[in-house]
């Protein structure tokens, strides 16, 4: 017996020439909350494969419960107590709770036919281990992703699971959904399980875990206790670089005019009576829950929808805005949550996707474009926002999803922007890149831009807005500043009812 | 499975839509509900229906498969004419469909499983291949049946005479046939672990694989499957025929596919009943065959099958439409 569930040591891994894991160590110790960070590519997949017995390291050391394997499979792993949560979550849309439940454990017993019975007992004790109230005749198709994560979990719980790798549980669910997984993730530790737990949000990590590692570069840089680290060392230690986050400082001068006004905007089933105004160079910031009308708003206000009711005033004159075009004319631009769905052609050349909303000035009267225009412009938006390309006519996928982000805002900031709002803009992106973003919309704002950041992630609501509003229902019910404010203080305004 | 579930259910809607036009035909008609009619219509019901089988476990695995039919020409033709005269067993014709249309069926399996090509481009080319083979290596054309498989397709259960036109049917004994099929169709479906996976592959195939479910046999087991009663069909066919037909199973893929549809079998994977695939050919069966009794000519039958198909789809297409609408409610509603 060792106090260590897992225990790994300088393990490598290559691929082809690629370093993924560089030696790394890892430990983890029984009934602890640990938590793995890192930025994209860092290795973070790679150790989790590793340690669930997918790949084999090309050198290293793994233990397990004091045991030392050379050769690790994914079988001995499980047998070991090893269950990784994956962030796709790894259930079957088509099928009921019960089955999903029971269906590995069936397979594991190497059972070849199919007992309701049976199985309805396995998916009985695995939601009673969590006390997880679901119907198990209902189709997961049908269910939350919380839900649908909750599953995941009781299913590990059944192969008497010592370690719980969770891989980015967070990233698709709702703040009170997260809260609620921090209880279940507290419980599991009282019954002596380890939990390593992968994310890259601080806030989370610090309420949650007792123990952290960070790897960058498939190395380690840094492992500890969470009560050590603070927002600029975990940067840090991700990043490589020293970032200090200020707040926006936003002055208002007598003469600042008023760019967007909204007077009693309504719409059916999105919100009610909206009013608010944006004045030049101010960074307004929106927060409310999924389904709290936030995102139909700045949508209609872009052209999207059709508001039923109300006014829409740019720089003091109604604007008409029946659809997208109307928008983009009144000198709208909006980045919306689903960048890669949305804003995005992922298989088209990086120069296109930046050009696409300026073609028209770029092409003469037969409607040919002149390349040559387009590409000065791409290379002096490139330069500006300082987007790491290899050359501007790969497809876009090929970026990173900060990058990502730099160009879909280069589309909209290469047009004569008066009102960017941006829709959830540092979901998936990195914490380097993020704070990139961050600098930017503080500088366009600076230069006179009226700027909306419609956010989930608090801190980053404050940190770079001057002022905010908090919706409900379909409804504003608080504007505050940042400074009468904080994080937790926002949170209980956005839940409460 | 409650109430609430059966009524938003695919199969209840299209059990519905077939018994309304069962009715519409028989209160225009009068003879829709008459013994020879209803022989007549499960005779053309079985072949195309025994199909529905091996290819609904393709559609729920997530895969497709449009070479059956060739598959099961090409065992029915080889099987008749090369070894007509060799067995005096009828079982052993069969037998020996089965054995070509196993072996036809394992190489769609392994090309598809594994090596993880596109499954409708890879039938494409061996439902050519194996018509082409027919004409090319054994000059395919219409022969008469052999005798011990003639007397085979003479069996009957019984005869039912129309009392108005004179007119007699006779109910084949391959019937009995179709219905242990569905019986077995169902039973790996529903009862064992095997079709639990193929469900479970079609439902999201890197999950089954983490699951412990062996992705490639399962793929290979439901091409094989599905090839090997092809072969066995083929040879049904023929003796239903009783003649030698080499391609007038050509295009039936088409029917199978849209009625597996129809009953709410899910084209891209995960979703499908025995009892939904069957429902949906015999809305296809009863409406290609009905329409002359409603004194519309048969020219006119593709354009009402056609219309059915879009119907039908854009039921089970807002029925999914709806559940997306809830689930999206209930999001924001968290």
């Amino acid at each position: 017996m060792s106090d260590s569930i897992i225990k790994v040591t300088n393990v490598k891994k290559y691929f082809g020439g690629v370093k993924a894991l560089d030696g790394v160590d890892l430990e983890i110790k029984k009934g602890e909350i640990h938590c793995l960070a890192g930025e994209n590519g860092c290795g973070k997949s790679t150790i989790i494969n590793v340690i669930s017995g997918f790949y084999t390291p090309d050198t290293g050391k793994i233990e397990i419960d004091g045991v030392e394997h050379a050769k690790l499979t994914p079988k001995q792993a499980i047998a070991s107590g090893i269950q990784v949560i994956y962030q796709d979550l790894s259930v079957f849309p088509n099928l009921t709770v019960m089955e999903n439940l029971a269906l590995n454990m069936e397979l594991a017993d190497g059972k070849k036919f199919v007992s309701k019975k049976r199985m309805r007992e396995i998916a009985k004790e695995a939601i009673l281990k969590i006390n997880f109230d679901i119907d198990l005749d209902e189709l997961v198709e049908n269910l939350t992703v919380a839900d649908k994560q909750l599953i995941a979990i009781s299913r590990a719980l059944l192969n008497n699971a010592k370690l719980i790798i969770m891989d980015e549980p967070t990233t698709a669910i709702t703040q009170k959904e997260v809260k609620s997984l921090f209880k279940v993730i507290k419980k599991l530790q009282a019954q002596n399980i380890s939990i390593l737990f992968v994310s890259h949000k601080l806030d989370e990590v610090f309420e949650i875990a007792e123990r952290f590692t960070v790897f960058r570069n498939g190395k380690n840089v840094a492992s500890g206790d969470t009560k050590e680290l603070d927002q600029n060392k975990f940067t840090y230690y991700m990043t490589g670089r020293e970032i200090k986050e200020e707040p926006y400082a936003y002055i208002e001068k007598e003469n600042s005019k008023t760019i967007l006004k909204v007077k009693h905007l309504s719409l059916k089933n999105g919100f009610e009576d909206i009013s608010f105004s944006v004045k030049e160079g101010e960074i307004l910031g929106i927060t409310g829950l999924l389904g709290s009308g936030r995102t139909e708003l700045v949508e209609t206000i872009f052209g999207y929808n059709k508001a039923d009711s109300g006014e829409i005033y740019i720089e003091g004159k109604k604007a008409v805005i029946n659809k997208v075009k109307d928008g983009i004319n009144y000198g709208i631009g909006y980045i919306p949550p689903e960048r890669i769905k949305e804003a995005l052609f992922l298989s088209q050349p990086i120069a296109d996707n930046i050009s696409i909303t300026r073609w028209d000035d770029f092409s003469n009267k037969l409607g040919v474009i002149d390349e040559k225009k387009v590409n000065e412009s791409v290379d002096e938006w490139v330069n500006n926002l300082s987007i790491k390309i290899g050359s501007s006519s790969d497809p876009v996928r090929t970026l990173s999803g900060g990058n990502q982000q730099k160009c879909v805002l280069a589309k909209w900031l290469s047009l004569d922007l008066k009102v960017l709002i941006l829709n959830g803009p540092t979901v998936g992106v990195d914490i380097g890149a993020k704070f990139d973003i961050y600098k930017l919309i503080k500088e366009l704002a600076a230069k006179g831009l009226a700027v909306i950041i419609i956010s989930d992630d608090l801190s980053e609501v404050l940190t770079n807005c001057n002022r905010v509003l908090v919706m409900r229902r379909g409804k504003i019910v608080v504007e505050t500043l940042p400074n009468e404010v904080d994080a937790s203080k926002l949170a209980a305004l956005v839940i409460a009812d | 499975m409650n109430t609430k579930r059966i009524l938003h259910s695919t199969e209840f809607y299209i059990a519905i839509i077939a018994a309304l036009f069962c009715m519409i035909v028989q209160i225009k008609s009068g003879q829709f509900f008459t013994g020879n009619n209803i022989v007549d219509l499960l005779r053309s019901f079985t072949i195309p229906a025994m199909f529905c089988l091996g290819e609904m476990m393709i559609l729920i695995s997530g895969n497709t498969d449009v070479s059956f039919p060739a598959i099961a020409s090409v065992s029915m033709y080889v099987v008749c004419t090369v070894f007509d005269g060799v067995f005096t067993n009828p079982l052993m014709f069969f037998l020996m469909a089965m054995l070509i249309g196993l072996a036809l069926g394992a190489i769609n399996g392994i090309i598809i499983a594994y090596f993880k090509f596109p499954a409708l481009i890879v039938t494409l080319g061996t439902s050519s291949l194996c018509f082409g083979i027919m004409q090319g290596v054994f000059n395919s054309k219409e022969e008469p049946l052999g005798e011990v498989l003639y007397r085979v397709g003479e069996m009957k259960l019984f005869s039912v005479t129309n009392p108005q036109s004179g007119l007699t049917s006779d109910m084949p004994v391959l019937v009995l046939a179709m219905a242990a099929l569905f019986v077995l169709g169902w039973f790996i479906l529903n009862k064992t672990m095997l079709g639990r996976g193929i469900y479970a592959i079609g439902g999201d195939a890197i999950a089954a694989e983490r699951a412990g479910f062996n992705v490639f046999a399962t793929q290979m087991f439901i091409y094989c499957f599905s090839g090997c009663m092809a072969g066995m069909i083929g040879v049904m066919r023929a003796t239903m025929m009783l003649a030698v037909h080499p391609n007038n199973l050509e295009g039936m893929e088409m029917t199978v596919i849209a009625a597996c549809v129809l009953g709410g079998v899910r084209i891209t994977g995960g979703k499908g009943t025995v009892i939904g695939a069957i429902l949906g050919m015999v809305l296809m069966t009863v409406i290609s065959n009905s329409l002359i009794l409603l004194g519309i000519s048969t020219q006119w039958q593709k354009v009402f099958t056609g219309i059915i198909i879009i119907i039908g789809t854009a039921v089970s297409a807002i029925q999914t439409k709806k559940n997306e609408k809830k689930l999206a409610v209930k999001m924001a509603a968290a």
